[in-house]
């Protein structure tokens, strides 16, 4: 079972990747709509990309209104 | 299709839909690859009997106010429909928006029941605007987990207690059947009040240029609360006997995997989704083998040949057969609304074969004005006036634009509680619709801009700077006010907009480092698309009214002598 921790930067290594930024520099606390200048579409992809990575289904009812990557990481642990 | 001019009301025209179409398919429900739900017209009817019985039960009478706010699902079209039979006046809210905006409008639209999912109900029910929406009395909540507390809800599933069949509730032309919300909210909500008039004349216009028919699958995407859903993704099928098809999830490669499973007919997409198509396209072009990719690009150059004058779909689907196999094969337009389409993403679907069905609207001249016919496309334009659509341009400049006038049977009896509201927005029944617009030889209608302070963006969202105020309020500066900076600069530009806060300071302030992260992690508190992108100082006090309220249009005047590129401050 992955800690709050390494689920934390497990998601930000692979956002970083998926949108091709420099790894470390996206923090928790990150909006990633505004830091990656990123819409709606584009944060479903990533969602899917996290998804096959963690094994786990994230409904869409349950991301709905998430911009920041803590909430984000709170989600996806609660699945794990 | 039923003849529409013979009834009063969507009940009554939906009440005879499900009875004449009853063995026809009415709805498919999935959830990314899992099909949760196939219902023909009479199970349809068959689940929304009980449900109507429950409201009546309960004590909602005709006229009453009935809310829904929920994704795209059939239990939306089955609680509407329930609404309806009742005859009730729905008032379809947006999921997407915050849970003290949605209770500022159920308060707003004097709703007695709000019909809701659970993960909807859970945020809502526990936020502090529930205290005064208190004509609220009864809240249906779908999708609740065994043994919740559903914090005064009722299950979805528990049927009435009271024995017999719901009753029938005829309504006339006139009555209001919906308030619909053409924006966020914040200080002045606007609820569109249609009637079923409204929307019966809507639906003779549009299904005569793009008729449904049994057999046909319509895949519901655009929120369902949005007048285009709710006229293509509901009542224009359903009175057609052709079937909609609702996703549980908008993850982009089950979008693509549906309109192959389903062989979908029609789809509307917002701009926003369809660039995201061509770029998925676009992608899969370019990552073809050169010799490969030559002979695509020659037979993209037959079709466009070929489709110069009119579409020929059946050529076009043979040409390029594999595009076409993508989208599931049966594809006919995709309807494209709620914000403007840049040209090239229509001209790209076109010379594929793939027709859009660009057009221009709003929620208060009921859903479509100009519609493309398509003969020939257009990529320049937003088309002709629908049938029964009287357009015309106010007062025009030298070059023949102007304000865009809408008058028809479509038009919105006005906005709720705000008389003098609609006194400016309807002028001797002519409808002022802020957008500036012009006609050219072919009766083709361009458009250029926004006259309103307004936004609109990519994902078919209104977006008014008043409403975004209030974040701001209290901002520790001596005063600040936030306008589309399109309004301030005229660009002509449909594209591109952008909000910014015109901050007053005290004098002997400058703009820190702190205060601008006050200003952003205000900023932030709004939902993206509503975020302000720029600020610009303002070196003298607003002009204001005597009840002291900014005189908007002339600090617009003022800042326009400015020069956007180096007064505007990037956020």
């Amino acid at each position: 079972m992955r800690t709050m921790e390494q689920t934390t930067q497990e998601v930000l290594d692979l956002a970083a990747k998926h949108f091709q930024v420099a790894q470390g520099s996206l923090a928790p606390d990150d909006d990633f709509f505004k830091k990656l200048g990123i819409n709606s579409l584009q944060a479903l992809e990533l969602l899917s990309r996290l998804e096959n990575h963690f094994g786990i289904e994230l409904p869409d009812y349950e991301v709905q209104g998430v911009s920041d990557f803590r909430t984000l990481v709170s989600r996806i642990q609660s699945r794990l | 299709m039923l003849d529409l001019s013979k009834y009063q009301s969507i009940g009554g025209a939906l009440k005879d839909a499900v009875e004449v179409f009853a063995n026809e398919t009415s709805l498919i429900e999935a959830d990314r690859e899992r099909e949760n739900l196939r219902l023909t017209y009479r199970e349809f009817r068959d689940r929304t009997m009980p449900v109507a019985k429950s409201l009546q039960d309960a004590g909602f009478a005709a006229r009453d106010r009935a809310a829904i706010i929920m994704t795209n699902q059939s239990k939306w079209l089955i609680g509407a429909y329930a609404i309806f039979y009742s005859g009730g006046v729905l008032v379809p809210l947006d999921y997407k928006l915050t849970a003290d905006e949605q209770w500022q409008l159920l308060k707003h639209s004097g709703s007695r029941v709000l019909i809701t999912e659970y993960p909807i109900w859970r945020q809502l029910g526990a936020a502090k605007g529930r205290a005064e929406a208190t004509e609220l009395q009864m809240v249906i909540v779908t999708e609740a987990p065994i043994e919740t507390d559903l914090l005064g809800g009722v299950r979805w599933e528990i049927p009435s207690s009271h024995a017999g069949e719901p009753e029938f509730r005829p309504r006339t032309r006139s009555d209001a059947a919906t308030i619909v919300y053409s924006s966020g909210t914040g200080g002045r909500p606007k609820g569109c009040v249609m009637t079923h008039e409204n929307y019966l004349e809507q639906c003779v216009a549009l299904t005569s240029l793009y008729p449904f028919a049994p057999g046909m699958r319509y895949l519901s995407i655009l929120p369902t609360n949005h007048a285009i859903d709710f006229m293509v993704g509901f009542f224009g099928p359903f009175i057609c006997g052709a079937a909609v098809v609702h996703l549980r999830t908008l993850r982009p490669e089950y979008v693509r995997e549906a309109f192959v499973k389903y062989k979908i007919t029609y789809v509307s997409l917002v701009p926003l989704v369809l660039k995201n198509l061509q770029k998925g396209l676009q992608a899969r072009f370019d990552a073809l083998a050169p010799g490969k990719r030559k002979v695509f690009d020659a037979l993209v150059t037959v079709n466009k040949a070929l489709t110069k004058r009119r579409p020929h779909p059946a050529l076009s689907r043979l040409l390029l057969k594999q595009v076409h196999e993508a989208f599931g094969g049966e594809l006919r337009p995709i309807i494209v609304g709620g914000a403007f389409t840049e040209p090239e993403t229509l001209q790209f679907f076109y010379d594929l074969g793939i027709p859009v069905a660009n057009g221009y609207g709003l929620t208060e001249a009921g859903t479509a004005i100009t519609v493309n016919d398509l003969k020939p496309f257009r990529a320049d334009t937003v088309g002709k006036p629908l049938p029964g659509m009287e357009v015309r341009v106010i007062h025009p400049d030298a070059n023949g634009i102007g304000e865009v006038a809408v008058r028809s049977k479509t038009v919105m009896s006005g906005y709720l509680n705000e008389p003098e509201l609609t006194a400016e927005t309807i002028v001797d029944g002519w409808l002022m619709t802020g957008d500036l617009g012009r006609f050219d030889l072919a009766g083709h209608l361009q458009l250029f801009g926004r006259k309103k302070n307004m936004i609109v963006t990519e994902e078919g969202k209104n977006i008014y700077p008043e409403d975004v105020e209030s974040v701001f309020e209290r901002l520790p500066v001596k005063e600040s006010c936030v306008f589309a900076a399109n309004y301030i600069w005229p660009q002509r530009s449909m594209v591109g907009e952008q909000l910014i806060l015109a901050i007053r300071l005290e004098p002997g302030q400058s703009l820190t480092p702190a205060l601008r992260q006050e200003i952003t992690a205000r900023n932030n508190r709004l939902l993206n698309y509503k975020r302000v992108r720029g600020i610009v100082l303002v070196n003298e006090d607003f002009p204001r009214t005597a009840s002291m309220k900014v005189k908007r249009n002339v600090l617009a005047e003022r800042l326009a002598k400015l020069d956007r590129s180096s007064a505007v401050l990037e956020l």
